[in-house]
């Protein structure tokens, strides 16, 4: 390849659409079966894929800020991989949302072209981390969250979603176990090390209570779908729960955290938060300023050329 | 040439010393008249190839003469390193890559934390020392780490299990 064609050398394909935004990348759920369960609102299972996509869609949009900040060749390469995991998920589920919705917007038009009020996202998945330490605390809390959760998504009663669970148990596993090693490591490590790991520990305690607190829809599709459903017996075997109740993963998620905290010679932070994180929830559209600077930087090219093409 | 035996001859774009069909992506082939649909399943729910070896399959079976191709995605049950075959094996071992163990088998209940990685006999598969270190569970790609031998220094990927 010569350098003085290096772009026109890089698009020499016939199939460009790889390329850019808004050129048609391969919808990732090609071919799955798009049924939903009998007796599911479709407005429930679209908010709730939503809002596990955005969760997933943000934190991996954070983790990618990291590329080329990291300790060690090795750790960039970790948080890129992980950021990917991330974003698959993320467009496993907006994918499903946009389906199930079924209004004729695609992944991209969830992704790209919402508000921040529009977005679902737990607040943890917003914070800037002030430090690597902060990262894998943060990374720490979430990856335990999401890894009981996919886990006992991989018995819903939507096929998408057990599907997507089961798939990412494999792939958040190696997330959890990054962060955890990173926190041994740090807060088992020096006196200064030790003192920033106990201060990210600090920092993010306040932001997990959220990731317990179940809203509406949550309830409702963790229920299944109410006896006795317009759809009757005739509609299909009987479906169980689609979504997880996240309030019933604490007591798994408080062992693991305990262990690693134990391990890497930290205390649990007192639960004192400043008030500001028990009122209402990213799940109800309430974010924190954070959120619009990701949209900038993440949405700014898909906004500025709708639908471009290069 | 069958369709399936076209399409299990597509190699992968990230590790092209292995067919679709050896890596274990390669879920069904169904032929009807100059039709195929072929299904497949992604490694990871973020690869990137799988764009690549959508447009790698239908190059290969349109220019097998078939004229109408559709690629399928199924998600469950997810891929495992497992589904990777003896000659695919063989394949990365021959790359210098070192092939994945079993994948790990999960009692009921949570998932285990693993704290320190746990030590198992990998080989060096440059000079065949029979014990390596991790020095880290992600490298080029999603689905390999990377290692180092004790005895000749040198790194080395090996497909990590799942």
């Amino acid at each position: 390849m010569s350098f003085d064609a290096a772009y026109e050398a890089l698009t020499d394909h016939d199939d460009d659409a790889r390329w850019a935004y808004g050129t048609g990348f391969t919808d990732p759920l090609a071919g799955v079966d798009s049924a939903v369960p009998p007796g599911v609102d479709r407005g429930d299972l679209t908010a709730y894929c939503l809002a596990l996509g955005d969760d997933a869609l943000i934190m991996s949009h954070r983790l990618q800020q990291w590329v080329t900040r990291a300790p060690e060749l090795e750790d960039e390469l970790a948080l890129a991989n992980i950021a990917l995991d991330l974003l698959g998920q993320a467009r496993l589920l907006l994918s499903r949302a946009a389906e199930v919705e079924d209004a004729g917007r695609d992944e991209d038009a969830l992704a790209y072209l919402r508000d921040a009020a529009e977005f679902r996202n737990v607040r943890l998945v917003e914070r800037a981390d002030a430090d690597f330490a902060h990262l894998v605390a943060r990374l720490l809390v979430f990856a335990t969250w999401r890894l009981a959760l996919l886990d006992g998504l991989s018995a819903s009663a939507d096929p998408v979603l057990a599907a997507i669970g089961a798939k990412g148990v494999k792939e958040v596993t190696y997330h959890r176990d990054y962060a955890a090693r990173w926190v041994v490591r740090l807060g088992d490590g020096t006196e200064i090390s030790h003192a920033r790991m106990q201060a990210a520990i600090d920092a993010v305690t306040p932001l997990i209570d959220e990731l317990f607190r179940p809203d509406q829809i949550e309830l409702r599709l963790a229920a299944g779908p109410a006896v006795g459903s317009a759809a009757g017996p005739a509609a299909g075997p009987a479906a169980g729960p689609v979504a997880v109740d996240p309030s019933t993963l604490r007591s798994e998620f408080d062992a693991v955290w305990s262990q690693v905290l134990e391990a890497a010679t930290l205390r649990a932070a007192g639960l004192a938060p400043d008030g500001a994180e028990l009122r209402g929830s990213g799940r109800d559209g309430l974010h924190t300023a954070e959120l619009t600077g990701i949209l900038a930087e993440l949405q700014g090219v898909a906004r500025s050329l709708p639908g471009g093409v290069w | 040439m069958t369709a399936a035996a076209v399409a299990a001859r597509v190699t992968d774009p990230e590790l092209p010393m292995l067919t679709l069909a050896d890596l274990g992506i390669l879920r069904r082939v169904d032929e009807s008249g100059d039709g195929v649909v072929v299904t497949i399943t992604p490694t990871y729910s973020g690869c990137p190839a799988m764009r690549t070896i959508q447009d790698d399959l239908t190059d290969a079976l349109h220019g097998a003469g078939y004229a109408r191709v559709e690629v399928r995605t199924v998600l469950s049950p997810a891929w495992s390193t497992d589904w990777i075959t003896p000659a695919g094996r063989d394949k990365l071992v021959a790359a210098g890559i070192s092939p994945p163990g079993a994948a790990p088998r999960r009692a009921s209940g949570p998932v285990p934390l693993t704290l320190v990685p746990r030590r198992r006999a990998i080989g060096c598969p440059q000079c065949g020392h029979p014990d390596t270190e991790e020095i880290a569970a992600f490298s080029a790609t999603a689905c390999r780490s990377l290692r180092r031998c004790p005895v000749c220094r040198e790194p080395f990927e090996h497909v990590k299990e799942i």
